[in-house]
């Protein structure tokens, strides 16, 4: 891969159910190691762009391509294999299953051992199955939840829940990690963590990151550019503080000043 | 360590569970159980294989089947044919049985597993309804008058089966494969979002939990001399379907117990006709309104077993929660 190939190229996506284009025309591109924001007012289309480059919906028009190769009419499961990793906005966590169990299905995909050597309990079973283990504790010490591993994820209090579902995604180890919203209904103290924390696994596990937000403190604070969206298009795109004064972005959030 | 732990407590409960099964070949040979006690064993089992396979694909998988009846007409008739029109040992009958369901699974699990909750349980009770038509409507299976089977069901393969079952559905759902489908159960987007191949895994718990009932198919079929398409409606569906219910959604333990409890209820209430069906649903209401959750919840008996364990131990586990 040389240097200016972009890991993730969006190239004029969109979607229209039926009549409505929720998204339409966008063109996005993410280097290796960035972190970005999209933002942009309630409805204006950007889980349904999540949803996009996730493969949940297939683009109706345009290309999604990560290192080069195109991703469109992938199934979910064999965009997060190639590498693309995301949270949800309204959590989304097993949430009868432990902890430990939450980050081991996320491993699923990297687990040697066939169905036939679980069913027969095969030497291949139990050494997968003790990798699996091993490596799912050691990584959720990172995330300071190896102390509730068999704890069920629906009785963990909210912030480490967003924690675990950031850990959960991780684990199916990722080169772009999608977030949306990950500060929804947190407080100030428990965004602060998790500006940290985004920080911290950026760092440690060379990752690209783009983030849904609507926490301007945050967007602000922690990422290199952003993109805005609007009514399914993008309106702006640029640093934090071009953002800010961008007049069509203050129009979108506030409306049109009156003359 | 864990491992060689887990590994003890398989071997010791096989070890148990053999020596049962000696004890009851001893009492059944020796007539000291008559022929009623040991029908009602037999009933016993296969109820255990149906209501622990259809646990795989409600209780783990989280897909909401009630065309399991189907699969063991399937097997039945299979069976049937096998040892009677091919004269074959009763063995390849039973594998024969599990294979053609299996394909059966296959081929029905493929398009309808797309389909959710309460269309999957529908197309599923369809699929029920058209096995029943089709024997009916098959002259070399003898139609609506059945077929006759010799009577080749012994203690030795129900509890050779049953025992086959609880293992590979155990082993299976304490491995990674069976965590893929408890997630699926959880949160399918969820799961496709982690990489897991949701159609895959709903159709290979299909798959299983068909070749079972295909088994349980060729031990009814061969426990009572003769088998009509009227055996396996949908009623038979709900029956599997409630024992899987009462003994909790996603307990495997339970199911076992559900299957022993109602099989035992209602082969003594056949000593009263008329109020058979009256107390069976009295039952099964009362059950609803006092337990909802089923006789085990969704805890399986190691859990409470491990209990005083952990209670000094501290926080160990031995992963079988995930069978929660």
């Amino acid at each position: 891969m040389t240097a200016n190939t972009p890991l993730l190229k969006v190239d004029k996506a969109g979607i229209r159910f039926g009549g409505l284009k929720a998204v339409s025309e966008v063109n996005l591109e993410l280097q290796k190691g960035e972190l970005v924001g999209l933002i942009g007012p309630n409805g204006a289309g950007k889980t349904t762009f999540f949803n996009l480059l996730t493969g949940v919906y297939v683009p109706t028009e345009g290309s999604i391509s990560l290192d080069g190769e195109k991703l469109n009419g992938f199934a979910p499961y064999k965009i997060t294999k190639k590498g693309i990793s995301r949270t949800f906005q309204n959590i989304r966590l097993f949430s009868d299953l432990t902890v430990l169990d939450n980050v081991k299905i996320a491993y699923h995909s990297l687990a040697k051992h066939s169905i036939i050597s679980s069913i027969f309990r095969l030497p291949s079973h139990f050494a997968g199955e003790r990798e699996m283990e091993e490596k799912a504790i050691e990584f959720l010490k990172i995330f300071k939840l190896d102390n509730v591993l068999y704890e069920q994820a629906k009785n963990l209090p909210y912030g480490q829940q967003r924690r675990l579902e950031i850990a959960r995604a991780l684990a199916a180890n990722p080169k772009l990690l999608l977030l949306d919203e990950p500060a929804a209904g947190m407080n100030p103290q428990e965004t602060d963590e998790l500006m940290n924390l985004i920080a911290l696994i950026r760092e440690r596990f060379d990752l690209t990151i783009l983030l849904i937000e609507h926490d301007m403190n945050l967007v602000m604070g922690v990422c290199e550019r952003i993109y805005v969206l609007d009514h399914g298009q993008l309106i702006a795109d640029g640093t934090p503080e071009e953002i800010r004064n961008n007049p069509k972005v203050i129009e979108a959030y506030l409306g049109e000043e009156v003359s | 360590m864990k491992s060689s732990k887990h590994a003890k407590g398989f071997w010791l409960s096989i070890v148990l569970a053999v020596i049962f099964s000696i004890v009851m070949q001893f009492l059944i040979s020796g007539g000291t159980l008559n022929p009623f006690y040991v029908n009602t064993l037999f009933s016993i089992g296969i109820n255990i294989i149906l209501a622990v396979s259809l646990h795989l694909i409600i209780g783990i998988t989280g897909q909401f089947s009630i065309g399991h009846a189907g699969f063991l007409a399937v097997g039945a008739y299979m069976s049937a044919i096998v040892t009677m029109k091919l004269a074959l040992p009763f063995p390849v009958a039973i594998l024969a049985a599990g294979m053609a369901a299996a394909v059966a699974g296959l081929v029905i699990g493929i398009p309808t597993l797309r389909l959710r909750g309460d269309y999957l349980a529908i197309a599923t009770l369809g699929f029920g309804e058209i096995m029943r038509i089709v024997f009916l409507n098959i002259d070399y299976v003898g139609g609506a008058s059945g077929m006759t089977v010799t009577h080749l069901t012994t203690w030795p393969w129900v509890i050779a089966c049953v025992l086959m079952t609880i293992i590979v559905i155990v082993n299976f759902t304490n491995s990674t494969h069976g965590r893929a489908c408890l997630s699926i159960r959880e949160n399918e987007i969820a799961a496709d979002a982690m990489g897991i191949n949701t159609t895959y895994y709903k159709v290979m718990a299909f798959v299983i939990g068909a070749f079972f009932a295909g088994v349980a198919g060729a031990l009814h079929a061969h426990n009572f001399y003769i088998i009509q398409p009227g055996n396996f409606g949908f009623l038979k569906s709900f029956d599997i379907l409630i024992l899987v219910v009462i003994g909790g959604l996603g307990s495997m333990s339970g199911s076992v117990f559900a299957a022993i409890l109602l099989t035992i209820i209602s082969t003594y209430l056949s000593n009263y006709p008329e109020l058979r069906m009256v107390i069976y649903s009295l039952v099964l209401v009362v059950m609803m309104l006092f337990r909802p959750q089923g006789l085990m919840g969704t805890k399986e008996i190691t859990a409470f077993l491990k209990m005083g364990k952990s209670a000094k131990g501290g926080s160990h586990d031995d992963g079988k929660h995930t069978t929660a």
